[in-house]
């Protein structure tokens, strides 16, 4: 069953279009990789499946029960969160306020189950540092758990290991796996193009060419061998 | 010192200023954080100038309507308040989508309410010391010590409303400041949001010019909220060292204000700097440490 489907979509800011016809979809526990070179429309994709922007035309259906509140979106940091004082466990908490409606406050459940993610991400030694304090790492398991909060269902991750050495890039993709183990749907836009063959079930390329498909159609295609050549010889050189 | 105060504290004025002045600082602080963060900062500033200018307005439509008794204090506030929310919805809310962006938009409105609002009192006041008024609005005037019950009270049911619906929206308001992105995704309605904070702040700045004048009213929203900052880590001990900053340096500057005669607004602002450079110094010292 397929919980996100996406037709014919075309997008683009005000009339230029950067992506036409675009056709794919997600299946429960699948996890998808969105590659593509700069600019080529990867997170205006993003937005448009998240509902901060419309498409220019075609549709985007959530079905098998996910609403389309229910994804848990982990963003690129913003330049306002770098100077913002909040403990960890104020951000991780502010991931439940989906579930609120006009409720002001946060139950005693919002409040465990923002502890259980505290646990399921081991932050919960941080829970009362300042949020911009931390590594960059550590934020982005912060923005994981606050995400977490969100959903059970899916996430939708837009460079999560931008910025990051390759020790915390390597656990950042192991979390990522086990999380998508346990279930949880995965889309995740990435320059890593290694990384996303090796961990994801599926590949979205976009750019002047467009492939969906699985990771094995993937490294067939003309596209991919040429994409994953020119990456490897570029690290070669 | 002490005798000076114990003689003055005993009029009803200046009990009526102290209560106004610790309410609006209450009020000014709580903003301050998210205003801060969002880069607002000068909207307050440019909102207060609009108030200038409906203020201006105001008076010359009282002016007209010929009665310039004890009714023209609300008859002010009944136009200065709709007209300063409506800018602070326009400038919020729509300010992002718009090709003028936040800033300019704000320096904009800002420096044309300021200009329009002096012409119109020119042309039509019949003030003999029209550079004494526009002084005392820009500057905070003695007003503050010359309030009437009604006002008091006006002043005292606006707080409360401001109070309540900041503990209300208080984890909405962190969520959509801290991310605005995140809060649209999972479905809170941020520009619903952004509006309410809107409304708050031109209630907030309208209630304030009494107090320190419409140029320094920024001062009164950003001062206790950058100084919290300095120390505090997490949101809720901002906000609540923001809020307990601005109620001491508004009573401090009041009451400095009246032993030693000094214009009430200034007094307070100088306070509140005095109080942001200690903390900077503590903020400094307990980071090394």
């Amino acid at each position: 069953m397929s919980e996100l489907i996406c037709k014919d979509l075309t997008l683009g800011y005000e009339n230029n279009a950067l992506v036409e016809g675009l056709n794919f979809h997600v299946n429960k526990g699948d996890y998808l990789c969105i590659v593509g070179e700069n600019g080529t429309g990867k997170s205006t994709l993003m937005r448009t499946i998240l509902h901060l922007q419309k498409p220019m035309a075609g549709t985007i259906e959530y079905k098998d029960g996910l609403k389309s509140t229910e994804i848990g979106y982990l963003p690129q940091q913003t330049l306002v969160q770098r100077d913002f004082p909040a403990s960890v466990r104020e951000v991780v908490l502010s991931g439940c306020q989906a579930k609120m409606g006009f409720r002001p406050f946060y139950t005693k459940e919002e409040k465990e189950l923002a502890k259980k993610n505290m646990e399921r991400m081991g932050i919960e030694k941080l829970a009362k540092r300042c949020y911009r304090e931390l590594s960059g790492g550590q934020q982005q398991r912060v923005l994981l758990a606050r995400a977490l909060c969100a959903t059970e269902k899916m996430l939708l991750l837009d460079e999560p290991v931008s910025g990051l050495d390759p020790k915390v890039t390597a656990d950042m993709y192991k979390m990522i796996k086990q999380l998508n183990d346990d279930g949880i749907s995965i889309i995740m836009i990435s320059h890593d193009i290694y990384s996303a063959v090796k961990y994801a079930s599926h590949i979205l390329h976009i750019g002047s060419d467009t492939f969906f498909g699985t990771v094995k159609e993937y490294k067939k295609t003309k596209l991919g061998r040429l994409y994953l050549d020119e990456e490897g010889g570029r690290e070669n050189a | 010192m002490l005798d000076t105060l114990a003689y003055y504290i005993k009029f009803p004025f200046v009990q009526y200023a102290i209560i106004v002045g610790v309410l609006i600082a209450l009020c000014s602080s709580l903003l301050g954080v998210t205003l801060v963060l969002k880069r607002f900062s000068f909207i307050g500033d440019g909102l207060s100038h609009v108030a200038f200018g409906a203020m201006a307005i105001a008076s010359i439509v009282n002016v007209s309507v010929g009665d310039k008794g004890a009714a023209s204090g609300q008859n002010d506030m009944l136009i200065v308040l709709p007209i300063t929310v409506i800018s602070a919805v326009l400038l919020l809310w729509t300010g992002q989508n718009t090709k003028i962006k936040g800033d300019a938009a704000i320096a904009m409105i800002s420096v044309g309410a300021l200009a329009i609002g002096y012409l119109l009192m020119n042309i039509f006041s019949t003030s003999t010391n029209l550079s004494g008024d526009v002084c005392s609005t820009l500057f905070g005037s003695t007003s503050i010590l010359t309030l009437k019950s009604s006002e008091v009270w006006l002043c005292i049911i606006l707080s409360i409303v401001v109070v309540v619906a900041f503990v209300y929206f208080y984890n909405k308001i962190f969520a959509v400041t801290f991310d605005e992105n995140f809060a649209k995704a999972v479905g809170t309605k941020a520009n619903a949001y952004n509006l309410i904070i809107a409304v708050i702040i031109a209630v907030i700045i309208v209630l304030a010019m009494n107090l320190v004048g419409s140029l320094l009213v920024t001062a009164l929203i950003i001062f206790p909220a950058l100084s919290a900052m300095r120390i505090f880590k997490s949101f809720l001990s901002v906000t609540v060292c923001a809020a307990v900053f601005s109620v001491v340096c508004a009573l401090l500057g009041i009451l400095l204000s009246i032993i030693y005669g000094t214009p009430v607004g200034s007094t307070i602002v100088a306070v509140d700097m005095a109080g942001f450079f200690i903390f900077t110094i503590v903020g400094k010292i307990g980071g090394r440490a």
